[in-house]
């Protein structure tokens, strides 16, 4: 290894500490030298991995922790040649014990796929065929490596790995369809297809990262001791640095195609060496949250570990700060008067063939004007809906909500009108949220249009204004959202809620969709916004870790039912529910020590 | 499944009683008089005219006219062409020679259509792609009676492989060549939606994920690609029935099939009321079977639909 990339000198760094591991004697499973992995566009080659260097030995559990892009995916599928479109690798080695897969050939890879290497997919929902049954799927995986002969023999086999992989009735679920299953056991069935072949290494790529957090607790606890059981090798893919640390012994750490830094998780942890991995340590929500959780409160003698993060960070991601100046805002101000107030709200939902599905049931809060209430829960526990109601989308049921002291129920046409300039709201998906087709000038200025709000020079006035305070550069008034980054678009959708200086902000997974240093961007950008305007906020989340550090209160919803309702500090520090322990259980990175 | 089947069925009830009319009142609106073209030249004395008209229910009123046919319809008398034969027998003489033909014309459409749109699809943008797309393009442009003439000119006079018109009983290979023909209304749509599928389907993660599984290419193609692709194309069958019955008016006419388009060519010419709509009638019920029976087809394709009771 004597490459002179800026990777090099980490990586090998990295591989020193793997090496004096084992003994030096042994030979890695799986050794990656300085992989190139290049896609075919318009504009020529575009590198997505460059020059990385990995090595994994038998028995071990390594991670690769990195934002969308980093070519992290990419490394994944170059070791089991499925590279998209028109990606393939333009340089370096893959040694799996000692036979470089860049250079077998096409039969040659069946052989190693499924039986030397296994894959767990990432999203559970489009890596099933939805037209044959689960047990057809994972028959012809067995078959195809000859781990068994004859129906009744694979059929046993089928049956064996699915029970291993958690489906308990597996000879009965064995005929139902892809579409039949919840995401979580369609993980389950991906994972028992990935070890039906017992592969000496397992690729888990994001394999829990579209599912509920609870879910993907239970699942990742079943994968890691089902892999050290079976003595698998695991090669993890993940963004979540907190979920890589708590799950992997080594990390490997990637930045535009590049390894940044490579090592043991908890050194990787407490003493981040390059300047990308200190800003994801102090960045990740789980693991801030952690952090204030570990500490109390944040004191002057916080770890050096944080403060040279936050250091080299720059106060723009210092989530700790943000939520300690939180923190004390909320002790020492009186008690605000409510800015909503929502009374026993019920949703009933009418399903052809099944009688009513009450996805709201008897929901009441309040927000004091200025804060931020968190509405937390799991997929289907109905806080969308919640919102959906406070926005008017959708009407309720039976019950009351106040906004401004007025009844949402008894507004109609004009005041309805003048009532939602006040409450605008933020959307989850910012490729979903904003019309590919208008630019970024018409997309901020609509909401002022709609309202008849100033003259057309004035409202480029306000555009601008939009634009500053969302710190984004005032030359993008005349783009379009396919030119920008997800975190742009999600600060172009924050910037078009507030054109009308409204007083209520529902955010809606507003964060969920975004990398970990964008979140943390966005979450700062959020909590100054609300100090310099005085805005209410009502944030909805399934990611207890991000509520942590931007709510005053939480509600925790299941099943359309609010379980708990306290002060941030009081649900983190003395959770009264099962449901809710389970949830905060369920951030990842609860076994790493920190050394604060 | 059988709630779903049955109201299907009582839906059709409407639709014929529709269409029924619709085509009586129009073979009605028909200028001329069908008894006068009858003799042609020759003027009939006015007591046959008389005799005649009655006898086809003339003298009545349109209304009247087409609730005698219905009446009739439903004690299973489809009534008598002006040649005197019973219209049911004309029935049972000709449609089995147009199924047989609309039967090959599938065949072939499918057969061929499906195969080269998988073949473009897996190899996008190749050579093969390209003059597929090209020669489907051709046979998208050629009205159908154009091509006909050719092909009864190259493979018929030319080459002299096939007879250029249909003998006596419509053996199956006189049958070839006008099948091919009908095959070819469709055959570029085929083309064009399988490729469009294969292509679409490849991308999907589940085929990955198959390569992960260490399933070869010759196996995950048919599984996991074409079953799935399978699905729009057998969607668009449905559709495709109507046009192949129009299809086959023509062509039967060009190959003189004895068949049901060219009766019904024939009966239209003449203004027969009674046998243009007994005729449209059943096509009118088996485009309705046929549609049905695709639906339940698209289900057993794909398990994620389900009809409700």
């Amino acid at each position: 290894m004597s490459q002179s990339s800026n990777a090099t000198n980490q990586a090998s760094n990295g591989s020193n500490v793997q090496s004096e591991r084992a003994d030096g004697a042994e030979r890695p499973l799986l050794e990656i030298k300085d992989l190139q992995v290049g896609f075919n566009t318009q504009d020529g080659l575009v590198k997505a991995v460059d020059g990385v260097n990995i090595t994994l030995y038998r028995g071990q559990s390594l991670a690769i922790v990195g934002e969308s892009g980093s070519g992290k995916s990419t490394t994944a599928h170059a070791i089991i040649n499925l590279l998209p479109g028109t990606g393939h690798i333009s340089g370096g080695q893959i040694l799996l014990d000692g036979q470089d897969l860049t250079k077998a050939s096409a039969r040659e890879m069946q052989t190693v796929r499924g039986r030397k290497i296994g894959f767990v997919p990432q999203d559970p929902m489009s890596n099933l065929n939805p037209v044959w049954s689960i047990g057809f799927q994972v028959e012809e995986a067995i078959k195809a490596n000859g781990i068994a002969t004859g129906r009744k023999e694979v059929k046993k086999r089928a049956i064996e790995v699915l029970k291993q992989a958690g489906l308990g009735d597996a000879d009965r679920r064995m005929r139902q369809f892809p579409h039949q299953f919840s995401g979580g056991m369609r993980q389950r069935v991906l994972i028992g297809m990935g070890l039906a072949a017992n592969p000496q290494l397992l690729i888990a790529d994001e394999p829990t990262s579209a599912l509920d957090v609870t879910v993907q607790r239970v699942i990742l606890d079943h994968l890691e001791s089902l892999t050290r059981e079976l003595g698998t090798t695991l090669l993890f893919i993940t963004h979540d640095l907190g979920l890589a640390a708590e799950r992997a012994e080594q990390l490997v750490v990637m930045y535009k195609g590049r390894v940044v830094e490579s090592g043991p998780s908890v050194d990787i942890l407490q003493n981040p060496q390059h300047p990308y991995t200190q800003r994801l340590v102090a960045a990740a929500p789980s693991l801030a949250s952690r952090r204030i959780q570990a500490t109390g409160s944040i004191s002057a003698a916080e770890s050096s570990m944080t403060e040279g993060a936050a250091a080299v960070a720059g106060d723009s991601i210092d989530l700790i700060a943000t939520a300690e100046a939180r923190a004390e805002a909320l002790a020492a101000a009186p008690a605000a008067p409510p800015a909503i107030v929502v009374e026993d709200l019920t949703k009933v939902f009418k399903i052809r063939g099944s009688g009513d599905f009450t996805a709201v049931d008897k929901v009441s809060f309040q927000i004091p004007k200025g804060s931020t209430m968190a509405l937390v829960g799991e997929s289907g526990s109905g806080k969308s809906t919640v919102a959906k109601m406070l926005l008017k989308l959708e009407d309720a049921t039976s019950g009351k909500i106040v906004v401004g002291g007025k009844d949402l129920a008894s507004v109609t046409g004009k005041e309805l009108f003048n009532l939602r300039s006040r409450m605008q709201p933020v959307f989850q998906d910012p490729y979903g949220s904003l019309n590919p087709l208008r630019n970024i000038g018409n997309t901020i200025s609509e909401p002022l249009f709609t309202h008849k709000v100033g003259t057309s020079a004035s409202r480029r006035e306000r555009v601008y204004e939009l634009l500053d305070q969302v710190s984004l550069p005032r030359t993008l008034i005349s783009r379009y959202p396919n030119e920008l980054s997800g975190g742009q678009r999600q600060r172009i959708a924050i910037a078009r809620a507030l054109a009308l200086k409204p007083e209520i902000v529902v955010l809606d997974e507003a964060v969920s969709a975004l990398d970990v240093l964008v979140q943390a961007q966005i979450l700062r950008l959020l909590a100054d916004l609300q100090a310099e305007l005085g805005l209410t906020y009502l944030f909805i989340t399934h990611d207890l870790a991000v509520v942590r550090v931007i709510a005053d209160h939480v509600c925790v919803m299941q099943k359309g039912r609010i379980v708990e309702a306290a002060t941030t500090d009081e649900v983190f520090d003395n959770p009264q529910e099962q449901y809710t322990k389970d949830l905060l259980a369920a951030i990842p990175g609860a076994g790493i020590e920190l050394g604060a | 499944m059988a709630g779903y089947i049955l109201r299907r069925l009582l839906q059709a009830i409407p639709v014929l009683l529709g269409t029924t009319f619709l085509i009586y009142f129009m073979v009605f609106a028909m200028p001329g008089d069908p008894i006068v073209a009858l003799f042609g030249d020759k003027t009939p004395p006015p007591q046959v005219i008389e005799a005649l008209r009655e006898r086809y229910h003339l003298d009545q009123p349109f209304i009247v006219q087409y609730f005698i046919f219905l009446g009739n319809i439903f004690k299973g008398d489809l009534g008598v062409s002006f040649s005197g034969q019973p219209v049911s027998e004309i029935l049972m003489a000709t449609f089995p020679v147009t199924l047989r033909l609309a039967a090959m014309a599938v065949f072939f459409e499918m057969v061929a259509g499906i195969s080269i749109g998988l073949i473009s699809g897996l190899r996008k943008g190749g050579i093969f792609d390209a003059s597929a797309l090209v020669v489907s393009l051709i046979l998208i442009s050629l009205p159908i009676f154009v091509l006909a003439f050719v092909m009864q000119w190259f493979f018929g006079i030319y080459l002299g492989w096939f007879r250029t018109t249909v003998g006596p009983g419509a053996p199956t290979q006189d049958l070839i060549l006008p099948a091919i023909v009908l095959a070819t209304i469709s055959f570029a749509q085929i083309v064009r939606l399988t490729r469009a599928s294969v292509i679409d389907t490849d991308g999907q993660d589940f085929v990955r994920t198959a390569a992960s599984k260490g399933l070869t290419r010759g196996r995950i193609v048919p599984v996991h690609i074409l079953r799935n692709s399978l699905i729009p194309v057998v969607t668009y069958l449905a559709v495709d029935f109507g046009t192949l019955m129009v299809g086959a008016t023509v062509t039967e006419g060009i190959f003189n099939v004895p068949g049901v388009g060219r009766t019904l060519y024939q009966a239209i010419i003449r203004g027969e009321g009674p046998t243009v709509v007994s005729f449209v009638t059943i096509m009118v019920l088996i485009y309705l079977v046929v549609n049905l029976l695709v639906d339940l087809l698209y289900a057993v394709l794909d398990p994620r639909i389900r009809y409700a009771k």
